[in-house]
């Protein structure tokens, strides 16, 4: 990460009550740049979001906003919301029911500057030039989205914050409005922050993804980086479909009940032990038995259809069940016997009694 | 990818987003900024202050009994008279919420579950009698036959009074109540009566029992009626020491007795209704309308029957004394124009007084929710629980004992009027308050507007329908307040309530009837207003979750 950090998040800790929600969240994001936030529901997403935005104080931590601190604590002070210059996307866009589309984006903009051309080439910028008399009402969830993120960036905000914006739209909608506000995003240059729990969203949009989960960051960086190499099981599982198989360390590699693999860059791995290994599905490949050299092989028991892809699992005597990602046309069916094949290097952590 | 906040920009915007250091909020300050366990301090304050002024007369009426001393007024709490108020109080209170209740379910199944013909028409005036007063109510029926009196007059009366009390908040249940499980109690072997008693009665339980405490509030705060129809309770008791000789510590004992009685039905009120006020929105399982069949004719006469007692007798008795002239025994006349216009002015003042101050209260409880801001506005909510009658005599007390040049001036009358309607100032405000998602609030503040500025742009017009109804509703229940207005009234001057009451006391039927009737006319508008914003289906149902509350209180203090 060589640019500079826009929003520094350190040792952020809050609780409602007797509940904590974030325990000590530390987070870096680079100017410039989309990050995601990606984290189960009750993860402390939208907490940890509304804290940056200044909606709410941390218990303990600093944030730190362009290098300004902006909530120190008690002691050192606290800059309120509306001098902190971060737009907030909500959920459902929250714009105003009681004003027009027009008047929703200048919201934010002084007097003077609310019949100004500004407003005109941010609802050009969002694709509603022709839509400023209209009431929110009048719009559809996806034409709410984007008059949501020209209202937010209308102010050039230092940093804009997204909360789910898109997970009440409709599945066929979504990728759509989602590529036309994170363009309007770009074309402003604005550094944003997206909290979501979509895991194919974060993985496919953001430059730098973070993991949150049960109020902490388990993982922050590029999403190949994260995909790859996450940093423990859970967030393994929780990034996509893995399998963990129990192998034992033994230089240069990893064995486990499918042979032994190649470690993905410099573990840190002590020589000998109990390990678990990560699989991807993706890094399984099926043959039909006997063609090939792989000796390993398996009886196909369900096999999930997706349209682009299939999610087939095999079991595979010693190692259990695999899922294993199958593209193109044949694809076996349950009951059909395979051979294994395993590419690419794996990822392994030292490991924590039963996994 | 790396283009940096000025870079890259095709945008004019001239509000500078970086640069300068940001101005930073710090520590505890003053006394009115910053926040106070989680509450904002100038919020929290406020909405303080407000709670105990309107408290205050319960202060004020502790103050004058242990006046009088305490040895004064044991006595006069343990005596003959109050254990005979006691039991025409309870006869009553039995024999009117049983009526209100079996009537209130009747009329409410017929007209929204069944095939009942003229239904719109049916939902529409039977609720009427809420719109006039019911001193009025016992007035028409008074001067109709002297038969009607006593216990039986007034269960008579006050049941067509109050019975919309409960068919307001039944009605609404019943739209809500899914259908579904009435067919599946059939499915399982119960026959019509006993699903009925057994899948739908449990759904609108809660609102049954709620409609049933605002009767008792009813009851236990009206005057006017009671006198008329000449039955002894607590309030006309407490007027008539008033008024001999000023037995304040008479008067005094009484009222405590009277508001130990209405804060246990507020408390049983508090203790339950928070559960039914946010309920909204259509049953899954759809409405389905019983068939009547034969049944339609007697069902027919049962609601002709009620609309023609509860609605047509006063309408045609109060129609027929305004055609007669007026004859005018002992009394000066009083001019019906002016009489109106101090109503109005006072009723207005009045329901801009209590929505102003119950913003705070209702605001902080809805924003901040919290034990504190719980407290504070249940503390308000308690207020439903002081008749009329007891908040006037205690600020009466107050003026003549501390502040002298209060004392029958228009201040007073606006204060006491305020005070007892600020239980439904807060519950219209709230009602609204809730249903606004705090993120406009949130999305206005990260635009820039400071909390005041968010308030006034965003959350004030946003509420505005209910700041509107909350108007309405106070403004209502003023003009139609009698008893308070009695003690109260500046001297020199006479209100519509008033100028009735002087005439009705002479039995001058028809010179009474204009300033009954005008108070009717005036009394229908707001109600018409507030009936259009609650009617679930002209607004999307956007009031229609709380409308039992709100139309539940519309008579809590009158009387």
């Amino acid at each position: 990460m060589a640019q500079p950090s826009m929003l520094s998040v350190a040792g952020v800790y809050k609780s409602y009550g007797v509940t904590p929600v974030l325990r000590g969240v530390s987070l870096s994001v680079p100017a410039g740049s989309l990050t995601a936030i990606l984290g189960a529901s009750g993860a402390g997403k939208t907490t940890l979001l509304r804290i940056v935005a200044g909606f709410e104080p941390a218990d303990a931590g600093t944030i730190e906003l362009d290098g300004q601190l902006v909530d120190g604590g008690r002691l050192r002070g606290r800059v309120p919301p509306e001098r902190r210059h971060i737009g907030f996307v909500p959920q459902d866009g929250a714009l105003f029911p009681h004003l027009t589309v027009r008047r929703n984006v200048s919201f934010g903009l002084p007097r003077s500057a609310r019949r100004g051309p500004a407003v005109d080439e941010l609802l050009e910028l969002v694709g509603l030039s022709s839509l400023g008399h209209r009431y929110p009402h009048e719009l559809s969830g996806g034409q709410q989205q984007r008059v949501a993120i020209a209202r937010a960036i209308a102010r050039r905000p230092r940093l804009v914050l997204l909360d789910e914006p898109f997970a009440s739209l409709d599945a066929s909608l979504r990728a759509a409005v989602r590529a036309e506000v994170l363009g309007a995003l770009r074309a402003v240059g604005t550094t944003a922050v997206l909290v979501t729990h979509d895991q194919d969203e974060a993985l496919s949009v953001a430059d730098y993804v973070a993991v949150l989960r049960d109020g902490a960051i388990t993982q922050a960086g590029p999403p190949r980086e994260v995909y790859s190499a996450p940093a423990d099981p859970w967030t393994a599982s929780f990034l996509g479909t893995a399998n963990l198989l129990p192998g034992t360390a033994g230089a240069p590699g990893v064995r486990t009940a499918l042979g032994s693999h190649e470690l993905r860059g410099a573990a840190e791995l002590p020589d000998t032990g109990e390990v678990t290994v990560l699989i991807r599905p993706e890094q399984i490949a099926l043959h039909p038995v006997g063609t090939a050299d792989p000796v390993l092989t398996g009886k196909v028991t369900e096999a999930r259809y997706h349209g682009h892809d299939a999610l087939i699992a095999v079991d595979v005597a010693g190692a259990g069940l695999l899922q294993v990602r199958a593209l193109g046309a044949e694809q076996p069916a349950p009951g059909d016997e395979v051979a294994i094949e395993i590419s690419g290097p794996v990822t392994a952590w030292p490991a924590e009694g039963t996994v | 990818m790396t283009a940096g906040p000025s870079a890259g920009a095709t945008i004019s915007t001239p509000v500078a987003g970086g640069g300068g250091p940001l101005p930073v909020r710090r520590g505890p300050g003053s006394p009115f900024s910053g926040t106070y366990r989680g509450y904002p301090r100038w919020l929290l304050l406020l909405a303080s202050v407000v709670t105990v002024l309107v408290l205050l007369p319960v202060v004020f009426l502790l103050w004058q009994a242990s006046h009088a001393g305490w040895s004064t007024i044991w006595p006069l709490i343990f005596r003959s008279l109050t254990w005979t108020l006691l039991v025409n109080t309870i006869e009553l209170a039995v024999i009117v919420t049983a009526c209100s209740a079996v009537i209130a379910f009747g009329a409410a199944w017929l007209i929204e579950r069944t095939n009942l013909p003229l239904r719109r028409f049916w939902r529409a005036v039977v609720v009427l009698p809420l719109a006039i007063p019911d001193f009025v109510i016992g007035y028409t029926w008074s001067s109709l036959t002297p038969a009607v009196h006593g216990l039986f007059g007034a269960s008579l009366v006050m049941t067509l009074g109050l019975y919309p009390l409960v068919y307001l908040p039944v009605a609404a249940a019943l739209r809500r109540a899914d259908s579904s499980l009435y067919e599946v109690a059939r499915s399982l072997g119960l026959g019509r009566f006993r699903a009925l008693l057994r899948a739908v009665v449990p759904q609108i339980r809660v609102a049954l029992f709620g409609g049933c405490l605002m009767v008792l509030l009813g009851l236990l705060a009206e005057y006017g009626a009671f006198e008329i129809l000449r039955f002894q309770t607590f309030t006309t008791e407490i007027f008539t020491e008033f008024n001999l000789g000023i037995n304040t510590a008479a008067a005094s004992a009484l009222s405590l007795v009277l508001v130990v009685l209405s804060v246990l039905v507020v408390g049983a009120e508090l203790a339950m209704t928070r559960s039914v006020a946010v309920r909204a929105g259509r049953p899954a399982g759809g409405v389905r309308r019983y068939r009547l069949g034969l049944g339609a004719a007697p069902a027919l006469l049962f609601i002709v029957a009620l609309v023609g007692l509860g609605v047509g007798v006063p309408v045609s008795t109060l129609v027929y004394w305004l055609t007669q002239p007026a004859e005018l025994l002992g009394v000066a006349p009083i001019p019906l124009l002016g009489a109106a216009g101090y109503t109005l002015l006072y009723s207005f003042l009045a329901a801009v007084v209590a929505t102003v101050a119950a913003f705070p209260v209702a605001y902080l409880a809805v924003r901040h929710p919290g034990r504190l801001s719980r407290l504070l506005e249940r503390l308000g909510y308690l207020v439903q629980g002081l008749p009329g009658l007891v908040i006037a005599l205690s600020l009466v007390f107050f003026a003549v004992r501390l502040a002298y040049p209060l004392y029958e001036s228009p201040t007073l009358l606006v204060i006491a009027y305020s005070v007892m309607f600020f239980p439904m100032a807060l519950i219209s405000l709230r009602a609204s308050l809730v249903q606004l998602p705090r993120r406009f609030f949130d999305t206005a503040r990260s635009l820039g507007c400071s909390p005041a500025s968010a308030l006034v742009r965003v959350t004030i017009p946003l509420a505005a329908p209910g700041i509107a109804a909350s108007v309405a509703l106070v403004f209502l229940s003023a003009v139609t307040e009698l008893t308070a207005t009695l003690l109260l009234v500046p001297s020199g001057v006479q209100t519509l309530a008033t100028a009735f009451w002087a005439y009705q006391t002479q039995v001058s039927y028809a010179a009474a009837s204009r300033y009954a009737a005008l108070i009717v006319v005036i009394a229908i508008v707001p109600g018409v207003f507030l009936s259009r914003w609650l009617d679930p289906s002209r607004t999307s149902g956007r009031g229609a979750g709380v409308l039992t509350l709100i139309r539940g209180n519309t008579r809590g203090g009158q009387g």
